[in-house]
């Protein structure tokens, strides 16, 4: 189950951040800025070689809590963040790719709105619809 | 065989009812007390129980149905205090029926008097209903009456609570039904029973070819049916052949009679404005709109950002960042809806769905086609015949080309666009006929309205048709502004919206240009109907187009106030890392 999905902007700050179980908000954000740096580290070992597909697998975080974080970034350097509960052994690989196609798919409509300017928070309802229902669906 | 109707009851002078208003009266008098606790009343006997809703008509549905005949309120007052039931308190059977016999002596245009309910009368006829019987006695004409022309945002705000309880008590109408309202092909007929005016007019519309299904399911009371059917079935029949040939509206309006959104429904007249105003920002309607371009024109709106980025993300259905015509015609009524108070849909609304938008609406493709024809082939000769070709109301315009084909100075075009302002006010008052004709005139041209008049010159060697189309186009607007004040004053914020828009729009190539054009539109003409109140206009013209210039400057000052905040951080930042960097390099 997806229990936080994050989009932070280029200069890590977050565009948008959502958790279900709300009682661990602050854990599950301090759990997300955590894995930028991870993520930065990943980037700058990549180097030239510009994967567009990436996918940062971090394992277990928290070896109580049984979570994995994910990571998706964009060639805009948009980074989607998604941590998700370990119970939930079913997911499998494919599954998280395709969610996270479907961020980056929802991502881009928000773009395409005018009236968004980048760095906003995003409040698109379409792109909220789409979280929400990965994050229950995935449960 | 006659029926001596309640007698007995104490109320109310002895009935005499046909066979027929028999059965349809105790058909209407079973619905209303079915409507309300499933029982109707028995009779007279039982008179003594008034609790309502038990033994009687309850009065919401009888409400309902008295409002359904289209009498005005004082006489159906009237005819509830002379059928005795405000004096017993309730709608019993007796009570009910002679209500009936008075509504339909009403609508006969006899007295309603007790009197009158003594003779020989066609059913009354209700304007909604279910019931067969009612359906059969629907009156068609009266739906064509002169109601059209009043502001149909009325009907549409007015009327919509209303007619949405009256919906949610009926039924939408079998697949065998077709719609009334035609497409352009039958112009006077569409304009009668146009998607504007109403559902109950489209409902009553398609319930009037239920008769023919339900005739031969149920032939009761045939003989008076027939009678008072004899008005309404040529009617009927003219109806049945319009429908038939359109087989295509027909599956849209059968989809659209199933949608009780009245306020996500465009009507005419606004797609008009919407199509225009789409033309003014792009001039090929074929196109998009891209994303910068809308944005600045609806923020003109002055709605605040994030219900206009919500808008965005329903008009835009496809999410490419750019609006074709049925896209933004949606958000402009989006907006529109919004500015008058609706709060926004959760999804769009289907009347606003692009395919529903473009197929409900092929007319303005068809002239779409029109100006793509005239954008295609300029000669300043072929404009005078396509246009004389248009209808008969645009010959005003069609004599224009002719007249004016040497003007080119901004007198001559200021002339044009009062001459132009005088047929137009006049054209939006009249059918369809000069509704389609209105449309064609400001053809799809590439300079802007404002920007000919400041290059009257330089266009008018190659183009003056070009110039005079576009100062036709400024002026469909200030003219359908115009057209609204004509009308009665019933949708003021609509029309300031769209003063403000085209104003503002006028302002935005050059405000001196604009302010030549508003002007323009100021300037008395003599032959223009209505002077002094045009003159009023003008400076209520100029003071919103004064209170939208400030708008637009505050936020353009708000904006730049932010973007400075932002480059003062970036400032304060840098100078931070300067501050650090410093030390190291010293030492």
């Amino acid at each position: 189950m997806a229990v936080c999905i994050a989009v932070i902007a280029k200069e890590n700050y977050p565009l948008y951040i959502r958790s279900t179980p709300t009682e661990n908000e602050l854990k599950f954000h301090y759990m997300v800025h955590t894995s930028l740096d991870v993520v930065d580290e990943k980037i700058s070992a990549m180097g030239k070689a510009l994967v567009d597909q990436r996918e940062l697998y971090l394992g277990l975080l928290y070896p109580t809590e049984d979570y994995k974080v994910y990571d998706y970034v964009t060639n805009s350097k948009v980074k989607f963040v998604m941590v998700v509960d370990s119970s939930n052994t079913a997911l499998r690989d494919n599954e998280i790719r395709s969610m996270f196609r479907k961020l980056h798919n929802s991502y881009t409509d928000v773009m395409c709105n005018p009236f968004y300017n980048p760095g906003d928070r995003i409040q698109s309802r379409a792109f909220d619809n789409m979280v929400t229902s990965m994050m229950i669906q995935v449960c | 065989m006659e029926v001596a109707a309640g007698g007995g009851c104490g109320a109310g002078p002895p009935l005499l009812l046909s066979e027929s208003e028999q059965q349809c009266y105790s058909e209407l008098f079973a619905r209303c007390a079915g409507a309300a606790s499933g029982s109707p009343g028995p009779g007279p006997p039982e008179a003594t129980r008034v609790a309502p809703g038990t033994a009687t008509a309850a009065a919401g549905p009888v409400a309902d149905l008295f409002r359904a005949s289209q009498l005005p309120p004082e006489t159906l007052h009237q005819i509830t205090e002379l059928c005795g039931a405000k004096r017993v308190g309730y709608f019993g059977p007796t009570q009910f029926y002679v209500a009936l016999k008075l509504i339909a002596a009403a609508q006969s245009g006899l007295p309603v008097r007790t009197e009158s309910i003594k003779c020989e009368l066609p059913l009354p006829r209700f304007v909604m209903s279910k019931s067969d019987a009612e359906i059969r006695f629907g009156n068609p004409a009266e739906l064509h009456g002169k109601k059209v022309q009043i502001p149909y945002l009325t009907t549409e705000k007015n009327s919509l609570k209303r007619m949405d309880d009256e919906d949610k008590q009926q039924e939408t109408p079998s697949p065998t039904m077709s719609p009334l309202a035609s497409p352009p092909s039958s112009p006077p007929h569409y304009q009668r029973v146009s998607l504007s005016h109403g559902y109950s007019k489209l409902r009553s519309g398609t319930e009037q070819m239920q008769p023919a299904s339900y005739e031969t399911r149920q032939p009761i009371g045939q003989p008076e049916g027939s009678s008072s059917e004899g008005p309404g079935s040529k009617p009927l029949r003219r109806q049945a052949s319009l429908i038939r040939s359109f087989s295509v509206e027909r599956e849209l309006q059968d989809n659209s009679i199933n949608y009780p959104d009245e306020p996500w429904r465009i009507t005419e007249e606004q797609r008009e404005y919407y199509v225009n105003q789409f033309r003014s920002l792009q001039p090929d309607p074929n196109s998009f709109i891209s994303g910068s371009v809308a944005k600045n024109f609806f923020t003109k709106s002055k709605l605040s950002i994030p219900e206009l980025s919500y808008i965005w993300e329903l008009s835009d259905a496809d999410c490419d960042g750019a609006l074709t015509l049925p896209e933004f015609c949606a958000a402009f009524h989006l907006i529109v809806a919004r500015k008058n108070g609706y709060p926004l849909p959760e999804g769009l609304p289907p009347t606003l769905q692009p395919e529903y938008l473009q197929a409900a609406f092929p007319k303005s493709k068809w002239e779409c086609a029109i100006f793509d024809s005239y954008s295609e082939s300029m000669p300043a000769n072929q404009q005078p015949c396509d246009l004389n070709r248009m209808e008969t109301s645009v010959k005003d315009m069609a004599d224009f080309p002719v007249p004016t084909q040497d003007a080119t100075t901004g007198d001559d075009k200021q002339a044009l666009k009062s001459t132009v302002t005088e047929p137009l006010p006049k054209d939006l008052s009249e059918d369809t006929a000069t509704n389609s004709g209105l449309l064609p005139p400001p053809p799809a041209l590439p300079p802007r309205p404002c920007q000919t008049q400041s290059e009257p010159v330089t266009e008018a060697d190659l183009h003056p048709q070009l110039n005079r189309a576009p100062s036709q186009a400024a002026e469909s607007s200030p003219a359908k502004k115009d057209a609204p004040h004509a009308q009665p004053p019933s949708k003021p914020i609509r029309r300031k919206f769209r003063t403000e828009n085209q104003t503002t729009e006028s302002q935005e190539p050059a405000a001196a240009v604009g302010g030549a054009a508003s002007a323009a539109v100021v300037k008395p003409h003599p032959t223009v109907q209505k002077q002094s109140s045009k003159q009023k206009k003008a400076i209520q013209t100029a003071i919103r187009k004064n209170k939208e210039a400030n708008a637009v400057l505050a936020r353009l000052n708000s904006e730049l106030q932010q973007q400075l905040k932002e480059v003062h951080q970036e400032r304060i930042a840098l100078e931070n890392q300067l501050e650090q960097l410093r030390p190291v390099t010293v030492l």
